[in-house]
């Protein structure tokens, strides 16, 4: 069992304060949406949650099995797709995809991997480069990366970013199965997005 | 409870297996891209037949030759080794690693790619050096022990300065200018060494200073491997 516990999370950057007394506890089975309109600080409090910032004041704590981490500690639990978290654009897909998967401790399925390949629609372009990709096609294969571990806590921010109709219905099937038995945090502001969290926080209301 | 369940206990070997890893993914980047080992061969290849020119028929001294040697391998460095950190900043692919593996591989990986690199620009440089200065090589042995440690010396200063100098917004001549004053240990040494070789001193000879290039080595290693994460982690 894995519970995500926020507490009085704050964040500011030189004297200007993003959010504070964020508070929130997740458990697997659970999701949470982060609202708040453009610059209220969903990207940065996704950012705080996967250990990639850290907070300026207040806590965030993974507790497993009755053992406490830091969110630092526990990245082999974590997906993350956002915009600004790149994949190798001069490697091909299937390079990626090798290399995310041996760093990652896994074996390289073949047949895993293409499954996940054409579940995004991306069958068929294993070998190319992927500066060759639409950033359609990248949003998507940077689900497939994010999935390689089938992480326990998947956190998305903008989930259909760049993507069309067909690539949001898959993600839309992604998130509704993640949010069944593990642990979902989605940062949006689509209404349509939104009801994938069973909790909510606005970070907006949140200074 | 077993945190190995979930891998979030990392054994050495499994460490040095993720570090293998990403040496792999950055020799492969490079040999697609080539953007340090252009910058770094032709720096040094340019560096090198510039003083060709300029000396002509002199017989440089051995203290000069060792002295052109280490200058020129120095800023040849200087050129190409911040690349290895820079472009995971450049390219937005840093944050993506930061998820996916332990600041100690990451750390030992690309410090492995700096050193091949190094190595790579030496086995074009140093028979280039031999022939362009008329330089005759009579301790062979001590000398090439000295260019290893001496390598693997500036290979580990330029790895944790490129650490530090990726996360800097203006990195310009940041790189050079940090890695100076921890490289003069490291160049000193390297210089000596090579001169006496040139000269002819055996391994004996040059006792002290392979000793200070290893030991300086060790101690840059370790504090870089102790302080990486810090740098590492936002």
């Amino acid at each position: 069992m894995i519970r995500i516990e926020a507490r009085d999370l704050q964040k500011q950057f030189n004297d200007r304060l993003i959010f504070s007394h964020i508070n929130f506890t997740l458990q697997s089975g659970e999701s949470l949406a982060i609202t708040g309109p453009n610059g209220s600080g969903k990207t940065t409090l996704v950012r705080i949650v996967s250990g990639l910032l850290s907070p300026s004041g207040g806590a965030i704590v993974y507790h497993i099995d009755g053992r406490t981490y830091r969110p630092v500690e526990v990245y082999p639990l974590i997906g993350l797709v956002g915009p600004y978290l790149q994949l190798y654009l001069n490697l091909t897909a299937w390079e990626n995809l090798v290399f995310f998967s041996k760093i990652r401790g896994l074996t390289v399925d073949k047949s895993r991997l293409r499954r996940l390949m054409a579940h995004f629609g991306l069958a068929g372009r294993e070998l190319d480069l992927l500066k060759t990709f639409s950033s359609g096609m990248l949003q998507r294969m940077k689900y497939v990366v994010a999935l390689i571990h089938q992480p326990e806590v998947l956190l998305v921010d903008e989930p259909t970013s760049n993507l069309d109709e067909e690539g949001s219905e898959t993600v839309y099937q992604l998130l509704d199965e993640q949010q069944q038995n593990k642990i979902l945090i989605v940062a949006t502001n689509e209404p349509e997005e939104i009801r994938f969290g069973r909790k909510r926080v606005d970070v907006a209301g949140q200074e | 409870m077993n945190p190995r369940k979930y891998g979030l206990e990392e054994s050495v070997w499994t460490l040095l297996v993720k570090s293998n890893i990403i040496f792999q993914k950055d020799f492969h980047l490079e040999f697609r891209t080539r953007y340090a080992i252009n910058a770094i061969i032709l720096f040094a290849v340019i560096s090198l037949t510039a003083v060709s020119f300029s000396v002509g028929p002199i017989q440089l001294e051995p203290p000069i030759q060792s002295a052109m040697l280490w200058v020129i391998i120095f800023f040849s460095a200087m050129s190409g080794l911040s690349h290895i950190f820079v472009r995971e900043e450049e390219q937005q692919t840093s944050d993506t690693l930061r998820l996916v593996a332990p600041p100690t591989a990451i750390f030992l990986g690309k410090w492995g790619f700096n050193v091949v690199l190094l190595f790579s620009l030496e086995i074009i440089i140093i028979p280039l050096y031999i022939a362009l200065l008329n330089v005759e090589v009579q301790g062979m042995s001590a000398f090439l022990l000295i260019i290893v440690l001496g390598s693997v010396g500036l290979a580990s200063i330029g790895t944790i300065m490129a650490a530090i100098v990726a996360q800097a917004s203006t990195r310009g001549a940041l790189f050079a200018v940090l890695s100076f004053p921890l490289s003069i240990p490291v160049l000193r040494s390297a210089i000596q060494g090579t001169w006496t070789a040139i000269q002819g001193g055996g391994v004996a000879q040059c006792l002290a200073d392979i000793q200070l290039l290893f030991s300086f080595t060790v101690v840059i290693l370790t504090s870089s491997i102790l302080l990486f994460e810090f740098i590492w982690r936002k």
